[in-house]
């Protein structure tokens, strides 16, 4: 036990201050530098760098920031984006992986679905908002949707891709051992498409971060909750429209800094549920 | 021409395949690669099968093992045609098939689980078979973390803890380097001689062939079938520093040698690439031979 929990620590010691760690500060620093300059040259240098000289400077960022950092309807933003991502999400995935399933094993339920999910698969979630708003209660349940849609077509492509690469010869060997149909499918089929699954709630996880903000933006925030209900894209545009250029940049910030935390903490979800691909 | 085989000594006979054909594709374009095939699997014997390169073995073994049905003729087991795969007859394939989301244990548990054989009994079985095949330290490991060897042992032990009636393989140790491969028969020929069952054993490879067999089949080209058959009367249990020395067992080699090389030929005036190889490399073993016996 203390053996392997100082393992851990050397390991989080060697992810922390290594090489890679080094380089990624490196790169952040120096994107950071160039801003400032490119931000600051008009005062500094005396001329405007194109683009970057009507952008804020990442020290002016930085300050409105601690000023939002005690403000609650920030956070509210953040737990409102949190929220819908995840309630999006966890729909895609508890509904795509059993729909994907059940179209890669039967032949009869692929001949009879697949078809119009081809057709629904190309219309981008955004193209559903106006059509979302009108059919779902509230617009809470609208954005949830279109969140939904994000993640659930690439979920299902996936599975269905992985459910039919696994290996004829898994199930010949299953078969011959007197694996049971069920068996078959809870020892074969579900392991073998594991890490297809993996692979679609990663690019699903991306997806939902992406329609979740442009689906806050266009509808304008949540109408109950008023402004601080309408998440992290909603902050944007309230910005964007307040006039606070600064506050622009701390959401796209934000959503960054959220889109990474859920797709690391997706990744290492993902390594634990697939032992069998860590690399040795 | 092969030796007529009674099909009525079922005591003897634990498979019978009868007068098998099989094409692929129909029409013009029907490519037959098994026709009037017979021969057949004696009970509690180690039936080795030889024949040159993509000739239609593992078309046979898929065949016997019930994964395809045959075009014309019959397989039986017991009396009883052949009607699709069973857990009476295993099949141990070319390449490996151990499943990857499985750690060594559970690759071997995989068949008593599904039958739901979870038993003291089997653990201790699944023991007995680690140590044999010498991975007890290797339980816990997964496919991708063992050697090429090693897969094949936990594959060899992943079929035989479910201790079919019949036991198929598809030429196992291909592709391993010559020691591994070695080590490999006598860890398989402990196996089998310590399990009492029938085994149909498919190889390319006349050492390997020798050393394993009580019966060796010897193929045709392809369309395949029986072309002679070769008793190994070696003692068990065998040591392969006995293969060597043996005089028998140069004397057999020689016979098959001689009987694959006729064979090579025909399909080599039929100009197969393959072939040419094959007639070039056992001529030079035969030379090779002659001259140490
Ligand atoms: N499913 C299939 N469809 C069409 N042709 C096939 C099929 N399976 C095998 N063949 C053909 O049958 C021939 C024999 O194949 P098979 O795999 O049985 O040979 P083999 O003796 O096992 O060869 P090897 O020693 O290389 O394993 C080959 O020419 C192959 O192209
Ligand atoms: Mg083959």
């Amino acid at each position: 036990m203390i053996r392997t929990a100082r393992n851990h620590l050397s390991d989080l010691k060697k992810q922390l201050f290594g090489q890679s760690t080094a380089r990624a500060l490196f790169s952040i620093i120096v994107f950071v530098l160039i801003w400032e300059l490119g931000s600051k040259s008009k005062d500094w240098f005396g001329f405007v760098t194109p683009w970057l000289g009507h952008v804020p400077a990442p020290t002016d960022v930085i300050k409105v920031w601690i000023g939002l950092l005690t403000d609650s309807s920030y956070w509210q933003s953040w737990v409102m984006s949190f929220l819908r991502v995840l309630a999006g999400f966890v729909t895609a995935m508890v509904l795509g992986i059993p729909f994907g399933l059940a179209i890669a094993v039967s032949r009869i339920s692929y001949g009879i679905i697949f078809p119009s999910f081809e057709v629904l698969r190309p219309i981008p979630p955004l193209a559903w908002v106006p059509a979302a708003i009108i059919f779902w209660p509230t617009q809470e349940l609208s954005i949830i949707f279109v969140t939904f849609l994000g993640a659930f077509y690439t979920i299902v492509i996936n599975v269905l891709g992985g459910a039919r690469a696994i290996d004829l010869r898994y199930f010949q060997v299953a078969e011959s051992m007197g694996a049971s149909k069920w068996d078959v499918f809870r020892r074969i089929i579900l392991p073998g498409t594991l890490p297809s699954i993996m692979v679609g709630a990663a690019v699903g996880m991306g997806l939902t971060w992406e329609v979740v903000v442009a689906a806050e933006m266009i509808s304008g925030g949540g109408g109950a909750v008023g402004s601080s209900g309408g998440g992290l894209g909603f902050f944007i545009w309230n910005s964007y429209v307040g006039g606070s250029y600064e506050q622009i940049i701390v959401g796209m910030i934000s959503i960054g800094i959220a889109g990474f935390i859920s797709s690391a903490g997706l990744r290492k979800l993902g390594e634990l549920c697939t032992p069998w691909l860590r690399k040795r | 021409m092969a030796q007529e085989i009674d099909k009525n000594d079922f005591e003897q006979n634990e498979v019978v395949v009868d007068r098998v054909s099989k094409a692929y594709g129909t029409g013009q374009f029907a490519k037959p690669v098994v026709t009037d095939c017979s021969f057949s699997l004696q009970r509690g014997k180690l039936t080795v099968m030889i024949g040159p390169s993509g000739c239609g073995k593992s078309t046979l073994i898929r065949l016997l093992a019930g994964f395809e049905a045959p075009d014309s003729g019959t397989v039986t087991m017991n009396h009883k045609p052949v009607s699709g795969p069973s857990k009476e007859r295993l099949v141990l394939f070319q390449e490996t098939a151990l499943f990857p989301w499985l750690n060594t244990y559970d690759n071997i548990m995989f068949g008593p689980r599904a039958r739901g054989e979870d038993t003291a009994e089997t653990k201790a079985t699944v023991e007995k078979l680690l140590e044999t095949i010498g991975l007890t330290a290797f339980r816990k490991k997964y496919p991708s973390q063992l050697s090429g060897g090693m897969q094949r042992r936990v594959e060899l032990a992943r079929a035989m803890i479910n201790d079919p009636q019949v036991m198929i393989l598809d030429e196992p140790f291909r592709g391993l380097d010559a020691m591994t491969k070695e080590l490999m028969w006598e860890y398989y020929a402990r196996l089998f001689e310590s399990s009492q069952r029938t085994h149909f054993f498919v190889t390319t490879d006349i050492d390997e062939a020798i050393f394993l067999a009580d019966r060796l089949l010897i193929m045709t080209h392809i369309p395949t079938k029986t072309t002679a058959i070769v008793d190994v009367d070696l003692p068990r249990p065998r040591k392969l520093t006995d293969l060597f020395e043996s005089e028998r067992a140069n004397e057999i080699k020689m016979k098959a040698l001689t009987l694959l090389h006729q064979e090579a030929m025909k399909s080599f005036s039929g100009g197969s690439k393959a072939a040419a190889d094959f007639v070039d490399a056992y001529a030079k073993r035969k030379t090779e031979n002659g001259k140490q016996a």
